[in-house]
């Protein structure tokens, strides 16, 4: 059970514990500045922090004392393209090979200290053997012809947001793309497989429609105790894989809707699974202006809405992908909103505390 | 020696006071500083080399022209101005 959270905002990271009077800051990181995204790593217990400073660029930090002090490592750097290179997306813009952003950022298997998997804008995977103090492009997906195809969803470039590490074979990493799809490697990223068959696209016309390189993923994760499991938030809709990501059937009736960005699994059940629903990709407010969390606990047979503690009456609170967390039990859930709220639940969403309504834009959560 | 001086809000992240550079172009005097606060030149220019998007080097008060390639030219009296351009909440 994790007393701890990483909260990323536009203005900071901040700590928030559990301590004697309930979950309240506990400390503010960085204080001023752009913080996109943090991890624990549960294999040594540093902390790691991604920072865009806009004018001064993209930096990550480590803590090897739970965010009391930071050290500036070094960020995944791009190659320079090959002379007279030259890649356009599909609306004719200039693929950067420049870092643009970090955008996910995880853990290698237990059995590969030291080893961590940086997901970035402009679509770029890296690898660091040594706690991020040098990284490596990975040239087999970067160069991979159908990369290419990848583009923006959001952002103006294509981004690999969730990097899912297979909990029995940490040579086994599943990736997903907004947008670009799902792919995975066998081989510590030798190779790579296009996966996701059934994933449908409904911006795109309808031949192209089930083409698993156009979809916009919003969000990918794993069921730690069942690695064939995944729960997917895609830019139209909720997916559910239960053979490891080969194929996915389309959940329909999450209530208030299927639209989002956030997700998470159980660690422990594969089928239950969380979601922070939005209007509409057009309309990205909660619905009818009341913020809740849905639930299912039987594999999307049902759904119920929790919204026990959270606002009810004119909450215009989005929560972004990576802004929705669990714990290692199942029970502690935490998700932040670009309004600045912070909400905490110790029964698996039943009840939710409100911990702030004021912090900086929450682009992050993560349990520590 | 010219001398080279960053924006004071460059200083929150990596302490770079005034110093003196070598070289006769933009590149060459800012390496020279580089290679003493080797953390400085990510904040300042890119992976490949180049002027990172919002931020702007004066020569002598003359914005320099190439942002790819820092070609432009150093005098040895010259004054190195590392600036950023305004953007963003």
């Amino acid at each position: 059970m994790s007393d701890t959270l990483l909260v990323s905002t536009r203005k900071g990271l901040f700590t928030v514990r559990r301590g004697a009077k309930g979950w309240a800051v506990d400390r503010a990181s960085f204080l001023g500045d752009n913080v996109t995204l943090a991890m624990a790593d549960p294999r040594d217990g540093a902390w790691y922090a991604a920072l865009d400073h806009g004018h001064f660029g993209v930096k990550l930090h480590r803590s090897g004392d739970q965010g009391a002090t930071w050290e500036e490592i070094a960020v995944p750097v791009y190659p320079e393209p090959p002379e007279g290179h030259e890649e356009k997306d599909w609306m004719g813009r200039a693929i950067p090979w420049k870092l643009i952003r970090v955008w996910a950022l995880e853990p290698g298997g237990a059995d590969q200290p030291g080893r961590l998997w940086c997901g970035t804008l402009p679509g770029g995977l890296f690898w660091s053997e040594d706690r991020g103090a040098s990284w490596t492009l990975v040239r087999s997906l970067w160069d991979d012809p159908r990369r290419q195809q990848w583009s923006g969803g959001g952002a103006d470039f294509a981004g690999l947001h969730s990097i899912c590490v297979d909990p029995k074979d940490s040579r086994r990493v599943t990736i997903a793309v907004s947008t670009g799809g799902v792919w995975q490697t066998a081989d510590l990223g030798a190779s790579w497989t296009l996966v996701g068959q059934g994933l449908r696209a409904e911006y795109m016309p309808p031949e192209q429609a089930h083409d698993p390189l156009q979809q916009d993923v919003h969000r990918l994760v794993q069921c730690p105790a069942a690695p064939e499991a995944f729960w997917l938030q895609h830019h139209n809709g909720v997916f559910r894989s239960t053979d490891g990501a080969a194929t996915f059937e389309e959940i329909t009736t999450v209530p208030p809707a299927v639209f989002g960005f956030a997700v998470a699994v159980h660690p422990k059940d594969p089928r239950t699974a969380w979601f922070v629903p939005a209007q509409k990709d057009e309309k990205r407010i909660p619905v009818e202006g009341k913020v809740v969390v849905a639930r299912t606990r039987d594999g999307a047979k049902t759904f119920e809405v929790l919204r026990a503690g959270l606002p009810q009456d004119h909450a215009y609170d989005l929560t972004l992908r990576h802004a929705l967390a669990i714990d290692g039990t199942g029970d502690r859930l935490a998700f932040g909103s670009t309004t600045g709220s912070l909400w905490v639940t110790e029964d698996g969403g039943d009840r939710w505390q409100t911990v702030s309504e004021h912090l900086p834009p929450v682009y992050a959560v993560r349990f520590a | 020696m010219p001398r080279v001086v960053f924006t004071a809000n460059l200083q929150r992240h990596v302490a770079c006071p005034p110093s003196e550079g070598e070289g006769a172009t933009v590149r060459e005097v800012l390496g020279s500083v580089f290679a003493r606060t080797p953390r400085l030149e990510g904040y300042v220019v890119d992976e490949h080399g180049a002027l990172r998007p919002h931020m702007a080097v004066f020569v002598d008060g003359v914005a320099v022209s190439d942002r790819a390639r820092l070609s432009d030219a150093v005098g040895p009296g010259s004054e190195v101005f590392v600036m950023q351009a305004l953007s963003g909440g």
